[in-house]
């Protein structure tokens, strides 16, 4: 069992991180052209409406609130001191993370059911909408089941992360967890593993940068000062917009 | 001063024939593949028409282009607004505003069973692959002027009294022309400016708009912010693609496919310089002086402050020349007769269109035809016609006025519903014609033919050399482009040809959706 659990705990999460962040990275500066979000939006847009956006909001809060408990547990477990934050807390966890597990319900039933969509799925789109189907179904049964999942989450499973973080894994909490969450944290991993490989890159890419650039893009491939004087080298360099 | 050049184009529309030839070359060089089938960077429609994609026309739909707010002006697809939109763009069409792709099964006819029936080739979806209903094709409404599902759905009629409206579809009166359309590689574009990653930008050296298909992320807001639909989604890569403007053939000195294919001749491309200081100010212009404002910021090739600012700014003296024979400067400003198509989406489009003569070629008047019945003998027959075709040249501007289509609609179209710039430049176009009829028919006499041109301020010199550039143009004629000076630009060196088919462009990977 210990050896199976130090796989699951410490092997895969170092792992997953590993082929994380190698993947990301040549995936990125080899093959840009691949990295999209893939919309297919173009193709059908209604039910696209209610699969999309209740995912796609409740992962963000989902994802900003697990982030807050592995980053800030003493924030959080002072937060919860108090049983009405904790229920504003929890509840808003809840409905949000109901959001999403009915955004990818409604994802993978277009998905499924809509010809026009079928015809553009990949078998890399049906691995990864089941993994986080079964990942969020989880998430949302632990937090039913387990309560209250974000005090417990900062003051143990927080500490196992950070564990892994300062390369001293400590499994022991970890191991004394319901199958249940300790399947929900292995699958996070798996997540974090595949998604070089997945459309999931789209994640990455967010485009926030969008914000603060200036309208128009004007690319010179010639330096236009530079030409007419005899004496100037050529470009080295090919001038983009990455 | 800040003087760049542009490839820009005139479209002179009396020409075209509607033959869709220029359709046909850019898709078999640009988009003969996966995803792309539906996609029509040169595309002819019939107007009075919805257009493809159908109604594009309509920005309470598709949120393309800029809106004038105060002194400046706002993406209408909006920049915060694009962001949150990201999940789900409620203002983007989807394919079934364009077309669903079909093919049809061939090989049924040849490899059925013998049976009781003729085998038939059923129509089945390029996206599917499945058999199909048809319900729509890139050029639906070809000729279909005066059809409820289409002409009458014109969003070019706002401003029309149900009863002009209904006149224009009078059988007797109906009239229609074509309008073939590409990329207007905008000194504004709205596409770069709503792109969330950046991928889309303006070349410096000729403006040709390109997407960068390593950065493109299929956000998609360039297919909704383009007001003329000219940016592409496609399905099938999750990239977005648009009109190249041919740039491998530009660099290599060749007109652009759609423009070299032309049959009717009406094409025309050559360089313009502009200020590319005060694009902002002229996007922002009042709404009543949408047009002159818009081409007042193309600048006199002729004259020597221009060029000095243009050589300090590294515009090559080959550039140079060929801006000042550029065809299209002399149609858009030396004489006055091309209007830019929709000023008011501000995007400062760079193709120029030469208003239709022909629903003013001959006015229609309804009178009765008693006299004509007359003369004709008992066994002629007799149609009870009471409308009367006059195409002469009677009286100087009457057919105008009378025109078969009211003057505001061509208004709607090309200069934001402003008639007067439309009439001054169907007055120039009908007075080269009665100055060219007197010359070499005779029939219209001389002080006529003269009275006609000063009203208009031509000289019959500038209506001969219209008249030489209209009809008589050879190829290098209207197609005058600068060198591109790949010595100075190494991507300009990549072979772009050669990528055709396999990957698009910018890549080398093959354009497969997955992972
Ligand atoms: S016409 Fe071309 S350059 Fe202008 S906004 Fe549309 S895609 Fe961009
Ligand atoms: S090839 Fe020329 S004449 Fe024919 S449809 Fe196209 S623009 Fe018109």
């Amino acid at each position: 069992m210990s050896a199976l659990h130090n796989f699951l705990f410490i092997a895969v999460p170092y792992m997953a991180v590993a082929v994380f962040l190698v993947g990301v990275v040549y995936r990125y500066r080899v093959a840009p052209f691949t990295v999209s979000s893939l919309s297919s939006q173009f193709l059908e847009t209604k039910d696209l409406f209610w699969g999309s956006v209740p995912f796609h909001v409740g992962m963000i809060v989902i994802l900003i609130l697990h982030l807050a408990a592995f980053l800030f547990p003493q924030t959080l477990l002072a937060w919860n001191s108090y049983p009405v934050r904790l229920l504003i807390l929890e509840i808003t966890g809840f409905a949000f993370g109901l959001s999403f597990l009915f955004g990818s319900m409604a994802l993978l039933i277009r998905r499924v059911t809509n010809p026009r969509i079928r015809a553009v799925t990949t078998w890399m789109d049906v691995a990864v909408e089941l993994l986080l189907f079964f990942q969020i179904l989880f998430g949302c049964m632990i937090a039913v089941g387990y309560r209250w999942g974000s005090s417990w989450f900062a003051s143990d499973l927080s500490p196992y992360l950070w564990s892994l973080v300062k390369l001293d894994p400590h499994t022991d909490a970890l191991k004394a967890m319901p199958l249940m969450v300790q399947a929900h944290v292995v699958g996070a991993f798996l997540v974090v593993l595949i998604l070089p490989f997945t459309r999931l890159m789209h994640l990455l890419v967010a485009p926030f940068h969008y914000l603060l650039r200036p309208f128009q893009l004007v690319i010179w491939n010639w330096d236009r000062k530079a030409m007419n004087d005899p004496g100037s080298p050529w470009n080295k360099h090919k001038p983009r917009n990455t | 001063m800040d003087i760049r050049s542009q490839i820009s184009m005139v479209f002179h529309l009396d020409k075209c024939i509607g033959c869709h030839t220029c359709s046909i070359a850019c898709k078999n060089i640009w988009t003969d593949r996966k995803g792309a089938e539906y996609m029509w960077w040169n595309n002819v429609e019939t107007k009075p028409g919805t257009g493809y994609p159908s109604k594009w026309e309509d920005q309470n739909i598709y949120k393309g282009g800029w809106e004038k707010q105060k002194n400046t002006i706002k993406l209408r697809a909006g920049k915060g607004k694009g962001l949150l939109n990201i999940f789900h763009n409620p203002h983007m069409p989807t394919i079934d505003d364009y077309y669903e792709p079909f093919t049809y099964k061939y090989l049924d006819l040849i490899k059925s069973p013998a049976g009781d029936m003729q085998p038939t080739a059923r129509p089945i979806s390029l996206i599917t692959g499945k058999p199909m209903d048809i319900k729509m094709g890139p050029n639906w409404d070809d000729d279909l002027s005066g059809t409820p599902d289409f002409a009458r759905q014109d969003p070019n009629l706002k401003g029309l009294t149900a009863a002009e409206a209904e006149a224009m579809f009078q059988l007797e009166k109906m009239a229609l022309f074509y309008l073939p359309r590409i990329c207007n590689h905008c000194l504004n574009p709205a596409c770069v400016a709503a792109c969330p990653s950046g991928a889309i930008y303006k070349r410096g050296e000729d403006g040709v708009v390109l997407i960068n298909q390593d950065v493109c992320r299929a956000w998609r807001m360039c297919v909704t912010a383009c007001p003329y639909k000219k940016s592409y989604y496609n399905w099938n890569n999750g990239k977005s693609e648009k009109c190249i403007l041919c740039y491998p053939r530009i660099e290599a000195g060749l007109a652009p496919a759609c423009m070299h294919s032309c049959v009717g001749r009406i094409r025309y491309l050559g360089v313009l310089l502009y200020d590319a200081d005060r694009i902002h100010e002229t996007a922002s212009c009042q709404e009543t002086d949408l047009v002159n404002t818009q081409l007042s910021i193309i600048m006199d090739p002729h004259d020597l402050e221009v060029i000095r600012a243009a050589k300090a700014n590294g515009i090559a003296d080959s550039t140079l020349k060929a801006a000042q024979d550029s065809p299209v400067y002399r149609f858009v400003k030396t004489w006055g007769l091309a209007l830019p198509l929709h000023p008011e989406y501000r995007t400062l489009p760079m193709l120029f269109y030469v208003p239709p003569l022909l629903p003013v070629m001959a006015s229609v008047t309804q009178s009765g035809d008693e006299e004509q019945k007359k003369k004709l003998n008992k066994i002629s027959k007799v149609w009870d016609d009471k409308w009367l075709y006059d195409t002469s040249m009677e009286n100087i501007w009457g057919t105008i006025d009378e025109m078969r289509f009211p003057l505001k609609y061509l208004a709607n179209l090309f200069s934001a519903g402003d008639e007067a710039q439309v009439k001054i430049r169907v007055k120039k176009l009908m007075a080269v014609r009665m100055h060219r009829r007197h010359v070499t028919v005779g029939d219209i006499p001389e002080k006529k033919a003269a009275e006609a041109l000063g009203e208009t301020g031509l000289t019959p010199e500038a209506a001969d050399a219209i008249y030489g550039l209209t009809s008589l143009a050879k190829f290098d004629d209207r197609f005058v482009i600068p060198p591109a000076h790949r010595e100075q630009a190494l991507e300009l060196l990549e072979d772009t040809g050669d990528l055709k088919g396999k990957a698009g462009f910018g890549t080398k990977q093959p354009p497969e959706r997955g992972l």
